[in-house]
């Protein structure tokens, strides 16, 4: 590779990860994150436990970041499966004003359908509305069961309370939903979650029929098994499959950022002109930054494919 | 015991915080700063507040404020010790948001403080310590001050420890010794901690110097500002660590071991000083000082 190549990884949930995740992502070319408020697997039964939630990805997870080098940005919301604890959603919607016009918060999410229930569409409305308020753009969370149908659904819901597609990325579509959210103008978004989303083979052939315009690559790495370098490992899948360099560049760095910086709250610079403030985050003299690296990418080899 | 309410007069310091950004800031922002505070004098739900402290960067920018020796003179006359230098745009006039809070009630003005800090970015926990020393009821936030000092984000660590007076006035004795230990820990710049020298005491010495011999015992080095707090202390105890730093220290340790040895009045400490003619005669200087050691060591690491 001539020229190192960088990423925004527009979904992952750090607060899952080790410091050795950052490490890689770092050396991997990975410049900035993006991090959906989302369910921790263990369900929340209290507003408090949701504010800190909310707190740590506007503090701790960020400052946590920036020791590695990466700039680390969230959206903010309430989830779909936890929107159908009813009491709880009502406490969770009367924080979100308070972190919604946050710094580095770029968005509304992620937000959606899980088991498309009455409760799960009352939130996501109310939260559309909020979006729609406060002219930010909008993470959405398709249901992993009827995919489809969800999908779809989300995608009329949208439409609906007057909200422009382009400030929509739509995620976790597969080779059945891509076609429809292309065609509606939304931001199709495909995670790279080894066994149960996409695979990046896959997502290669995706790129070959459809090219790279307002599609996005993400890895939703959480406490699952997932991939952290999902975004690096299919880049370089997309480059070694002969797909052109700059399918990489939009799918994994420029779409996302183009969407999200519709914030105002996300720009190229912030990476660019990010190491004078980095160097005061010096802790017990140490730091993990290191200047000038240049992003490796494990070319050629087999163990770039996630199934 | 009645306590005190305010630690600077309110009106003063808006008008100062404005005229800090006014020259950085475009017409634009200056009238919704204008409408901002109109709108804050009946804010009763805390709506304008939360959004306009959260939002004030999109408005006013990050940007760095310049200062001049006359304006940082005047920050220190309305309020002794207060110290903006290095402040951004965005943190001042979140600052002066803060100030808008009503006061009429103590309870409501803690709850207040208290979202704010519970939900809190860094840059904005930053300006919240930053503004422990100017808010009313200074006493009622030092549960709060003592939390600060626990996180782990160096910048919201120095905003509390750093050129800030509320510290060494409004900490009891072992938030403060922490708050020490941890600068030392952090390796921060302890010449910066206001009024410090006020605030030595016994523990404090013990605990630096045991900090110090586990460091040792790890082929670790301390930082010379430490022996600060040990020398008005110094004993046989002691003396055996200035031995140490002054026979085999470095030569920022050489120092800190005659400074120590010169400003005590232990009879021993004298007569160690007089095995060392050169530090003896750096030490009488008028510019050798802990502070000029903090700065000169700092300005090599």
């Amino acid at each position: 590779m001539e020229e190192a190549l960088i990423f925004l990884d527009s979904h992952v949930h750090m607060v899952s990860r080790t410091t050795d995740d950052y490490e890689a992502m770092k050396k991997a070319g990975v410049v900035a994150v993006i991090e959906p408020a989302f369910w921790q697997g263990q369900p929340r039964t209290e507003v408090g436990t949701f504010k800190d939630y909310l707190s740590m990805l506007i503090g701790f997870e960020r400052f946590r970041a920036s020791q590695f080098g990466i700039k680390h940005y969230c959206t903010i919301g309430l989830n779909a499966k936890e929107a159908n604890n009813e009491a709880l959603a009502e406490q969770v919607m009367e924080l979100l004003p308070l972190y919604l016009c946050k710094d580095g918060v770029v968005g509304v999410g992620e937000i959606g359908y899980d088991d498309q229930t009455d409760a799960e569409d009352k939130y996501f409305r109310l939260q559309l509305e909020l979006a729609k308020e406060l002219n930010l753009p909008i993470q959405i969370h398709t249901p992993h069961r009827d995919k489809k149908a969800g999908t779809t659904r989300t995608m009329d819901v949208i439409i609906e309370h007057g909200i422009d597609p382009t400030m929509v990325i739509v995620d976790h579509n597969n080779e059945e939903t891509c076609k429809e959210v292309l065609d509606r103008g939304f931001w199709a978004a495909f995670t790279i979650y080894p066994h149960t989303k996409m695979g990046n083979e896959r997502m290669v052939e995706v790129l070959r029929q459809y090219g790279p315009e307002r599609i996005i690559i993400d890895s939703a790495a959480d406490w699952g098994i997932s991939d952290p370098l999902a975004v690096p490992k299919t880049a370089a899948l997309i480059l070694q499959s002969g797909l052109p360099a700059e399918y990489v560049t939009l799918t994994c760095y420029k779409n996302p950022l183009d969407a999200y910086s519709k914030s105002g709250q996300i720009s190229e610079s912030d990476w660019q002109e990010a190491t004078s403030i980095d160097q005061t985050q010096l802790f017990e003299g140490n730091s993990i930054l290191r200047g000038g690296q240049s992003p490796q990418l494990e070319n050629g080899n087999a163990s770039n494919i996630i199934k | 015991m009645t306590q005190k309410i305010f630690q600077a007069d309110l009106e003063a310091l808006k008008n100062y915080l404005c005229e800090l950004v006014r020259p950085h800031i475009s017409e634009q922002a200056e009238s919704w700063l204008n409408q901002q505070s109109g709108k804050l004098q009946n804010d009763t739900t805390n709506k304008t507040l939360y959004l306009s402290f959260s939002s004030a960067p999109r408005f006013v920018g990050k940007i760095p404020i310049n200062f001049t020796a006359d304006l940082l003179a005047k920050a220190n006359m309305i309020r002794a010790g207060f110290n903006p230098s290095g402040w951004t745009t965005d943190r001042a006039i979140r600052t002066y948001f803060l100030l808008f809070i009503p006061v009429a009630r103590q309870e409501n003005y803690i709850k207040t403080i208290e979202t704010l800090f519970n939900s809190a970015d860094i840059d904005e926990q930053v300006a919240l310590y930053g503004a422990l020393p100017l808010l009313p009821f200074p006493a009622s936030l030092s549960r709060r001050a003592k939390e600060g000092i626990r996180t782990n984000m160096i910048p919201v660590f120095e905003s509390i420890v750093l050129n800030n007076p509320y510290p060494a006035e409004y900490l009891e004795e072992n938030a403060w010794n922490q708050m020490v230990l941890k600068a030392v820990f952090t390796e921060r710049p302890l010449y910066k901690i206001y009024n410090a020298d006020q605030r030595v005491n016994p523990h404090l010495a013990k605990m630096l110097s045991d900090f110090a011999h586990e460091r040792w015992a790890a082929h670790r080095m301390v930082t010379p500002e430490l022996w600060r707090f040990v020398a008005p202390y110094l004993d046989d105890f002691y003396l055996t660590d200035i031995k140490k730093i002054l026979h085999e220290g470095t030569a920022f340790e050489k120092e800190a071991g005659a400074l120590a040895c010169s400003k005590s009045d232990y009879p021993a400490a004298k007569s160690l000083l007089q095995q060392y003619p050169e530090l003896k005669d750096k030490a009488g200087k008028d510019d050798f000082s802990w502070n000029k050691l903090g700065k000169d060591y700092y300005a090599v690491q």
